[in-house]
């Protein structure tokens, strides 16, 4: 694929967004041996999920942007739910809001799961994949089957609770259509138990790989929650201040569309920083309301706060896999069945917003929706496009450390960077193509 | 023993089809000796080389560059098997096909030229010739397990060609739509799912896309006879498998008689 001649910046405001998924490649331009633009290049075909929302029944609005991700499905669900429900005025009951929260625990576990073990550690232990690593040696093959085994426990709560792992079926608006028995429940607290025992084993398994040093500079922004770790719901927050609701999310995140890319770019708005979303936002600013085990977990494996190496990803994830676990525990061990699976609503003209964090960030959604139900705008903000600028920046870091490497070194060190923040599955084991172009 | 040479590939779509194939991946780390994954960039960082035995291949055609793809791929293939409502029918993207697509874009992309779309979103089998689909969005585990089975076994899948009603009957299930009234597009829906709305109390919303003989017009009759809005019945049709060619007519076919109830339906 040829990149087209390099132009003077363009910065351009949009008005809606279409999703970011899967194909990416990446140019690295120098001048003179400099390093001077990095460009992570999505070129995955765009889908066009605001525009196809159009004239669409709210409510259908969880199952269609379910299919924006198949890794993340109840991130788009649960936003969209949440948002929907806000512009109805449609306050959910405390037994659904907690069946929310558990089967979001699921995703994040199955997710971060799979990143760790199947995305992530090959690139620490030399390996291709983790089809080669369980090949490798009995010790390795055991550490692909804890992920397998820990994968399997997050599905295990989508699947009863979603009735799926992939595009789950229960969740709409007003709650559940239908909630999983009691007993089904109270029955995945013994496997729950051994997958958090298999989590707290996997930090300090992570720890103990060989990760670079690296230190980046961005803003991160998360949701912050006084008492608990955010999932579904929290404030607008970063590490340089910022504390807004999250219907200010707009107000402080704007999107450019590039050139080079079919995922729009986010920005700060009106500030000169790069921000960043993901598993590092979130702990650096809620690691204080982490769970017991997993604070324990993180302070014998010398996780930092703030932890501000990317590479470190790989931990932060598998301490977040406790505490996804650690709060499922609980939730199959408390969680009572409403009095009904969904609260009965009607339609209202209204806007809704919703921000939850799906496994990968940060994910915006905003309805206006007219006074029959029906979808006239939608935007949508998924974590991946936030953290375009991120990666990019980090690619120009790291990028004089290995421009002058052969080809196939450079490139692989160039993955690497990407592959710690998690962009989405495909994108980030995608062979990458990498052209450094000499500029005049 | 001669390995069986698995490559997976993906188009337009979301992943979640290579999701239930990595389901699998206790079944094919059990079959390592018979089956070897050659190509799979979601989960390996391998280039491809060679010929391959089968491609399970997810996604739909939307942009250029994989219709050339798909042809590479089919060339060195022997058995392709699709997965999923994008590879079989265009996916949930394949609704702008209903739509102005250039007008979708500029809606999405304040400059839409740096976006290199088609038209329209098209399964796979308009490009190469497909040895079988394998419906769902996504497929269940199950039946790619089945489908690998059947490679391994050197013959075609046999999976159950009929309406998402046939396994609600054989879970011992009440009919949404009989007993409760609730919109159900399971009678023209391709079963594979297990019935897996319907046992939940929700009307099926046809993700597994079109059941052979799919009785469109008489299921959209039925549907505003418990008080559907057609539009609405048209729309849950085409949704996930909107460019179906069963689907894609939903609103073009018999005018119902009358409607009963005016009302949501919901």
């Amino acid at each position: 694929m040829t990149h087209p001649p390099p132009r003077r910046t363009r910065t351009l405001a949009v008005s809606a967004l279409a999703r970011v998924e899967g194909e990416g490649a990446l140019t690295i331009r120098t001048r003179r041996g400099r390093v001077v633009g990095a460009e992570l290049r999505i070129y995955e075909a765009p889908r066009l999920f605001e525009a196809l929302l159009r004239g669409r029944d709210a409510a259908d609005a969880p199952d269609v942007t379910a299919r924006i991700c198949g890794i993340c499905p109840v991130a788009y669900q649960m936003s969209a739910v949440a948002a929907v429900e806000q512009a109805f005025g449609v306050f959910v009951a405390p037994a659904a809001a907690m069946l929310r929260r558990l089967l979001y625990c699921g995703e994040w576990i199955a997710s971060h799961a799979l990143h760790v073990h199947f995305l992530h550690a090959p690139d620490f232990l030399g390996h291709d994949g983790a089809l080669a690593m369980a090949q490798a040696s009995p010790e390795l093959a055991a550490v692909v089957r804890r992920g397998l085994r820990l994968k399997q426990a997050g599905s295990a709560i989508m699947t009863l609770v979603g009735g799926r792992d992939v595009h789950p079926v229960s969740p709409c608006v007003g709650g559940f259509h239908a909630v999983p028995r009691v007993a089904a429940v109270r029955a995945l607290r013994d496997p729950l138990r051994r997958a958090l025992d298999d989590a707290v084993a996997t930090v300090a398994w992570a720890a103990g790989l060989d990760i670079p040093d690296v230190a980046v500079a961005h803003e991160w922004m998360a949701l912050r929650h006084p008492d608990e770790y955010p999932i579904c719901s929290g404030r607008l927050a970063t590490t340089g201040g910022l504390d807004a609701p999250v219907e200010a999310f707009l107000d402080h995140v704007e999107e450019v569309q590039v050139p080079w890319s079919t995922a729009l770019h986010a920005r700060r708005r009106g500030r000169d920083v790069v921000h960043a979303t993901g598993p590092l936002a979130r702990w650096n600013l809620n690691a204080a309301v982490a769970t017991p085990r997993a604070r324990e977990a993180a302070a014998a494996a010398h996780l930092p706060v703030p932890c501000t190496n990317p590479a470190l990803g790989i931990v932060v994830r598998a301490v977040e896999m406790v505490v996804a676990l650690e709060e499922a525990v609980r939730l199959v061990e408390t969680w009572e069945p409403p009095l009904a699976p969904a609260v009965g609503w009607t339609p209202r003209a209204g806007v809704g917003h919703a921000v939850t964090e799906a496994p990968r960030g940060l994910l915006y959604h905003r309805y206006v929706i007219d006074d029959v139900g029906r979808i006239v705008e939608a935007r949508i903000v998924p974590p991946t496009s936030q953290n375009q600028e991120a990666i990019e920046a980090d690619l120009r870091q790291a990028a004089a450390g290995f421009v002058a490497l052969p080809q196939d070194e450079a490139v692989l060190a160039a993955e690497k960077v990407i592959r710690h923040w998690d962009p989405c599955i495909s994108c980030a084991t995608h062979f990458l193509r990498l052209r450094v172009e000499e500029a005049r | 023993m001669e390995r069986l040479r698995l490559g997976v590939f993906k188009l337009a779509s979301c992943d979640g089809c290579q999701l239930s194939v990595l389901a699998c991946v206790d079944a094919l780390l059990a079959v390592a000796d018979r089956l070897e994954v050659v190509y799979f960039p979601e989960i390996m960082r391998r280039p491809l080389r060679g010929q391959l035995d089968v491609a399970l291949v997810e996604g739909s055609v939307s942009t250029a560059a994989p219709v050339a793809e798909v042809r590479r791929v089919r060339e060195r293939t022997r058995l392709l098997v699709t997965l999923g409502a994008c590879a079989h029918a265009g996916g949930v993207q394949a609704l702008r096909n209903l739509a102005d697509g250039r007008a979708m874009l500029r809606a999405v992309y304040a400059r839409p030229e740096y976006v290199a779309s088609l038209a329209r979103s098209t399964p796979v089998a308009d490009h190469v010739a497909v040895d079988y689909e394998l419906r769902g969005c996504p497929p269940a585990p199950a039946q790619v397990a089945q489908v690998l089975a059947a490679c391994l076994d050197g013959r075609l899948p046999r999976l159950r060609d009929e309406p998402v009603c046939a396994e609600c009957k054989r879970a011992g299930a009440a009919c949404v739509l009989v007993a409760h009234g609730t919109p159900c597009a399971g009678p023209v829906t391709h079963a594979g799912c297990g019935a897996l709305c319907p046992r939940q109390g929700r009307g099926c919303y046809a993700c597994f896309g079109p059941a052979p003989d799919a009785e469109v017009p008489a299921l959209i009759a039925r549907l505003e006879a418990v008080g559907m809005p057609r539009a609405a019945a048209v729309r849950l049709l085409q949704t996930i498998n909107a460019w179906a060619p069963a689907f894609r007519d939903a609103d073009a076919g018999g005018r119902a008689p009358h409607t009963t109830r005016a009302g949501h339906g919901r």
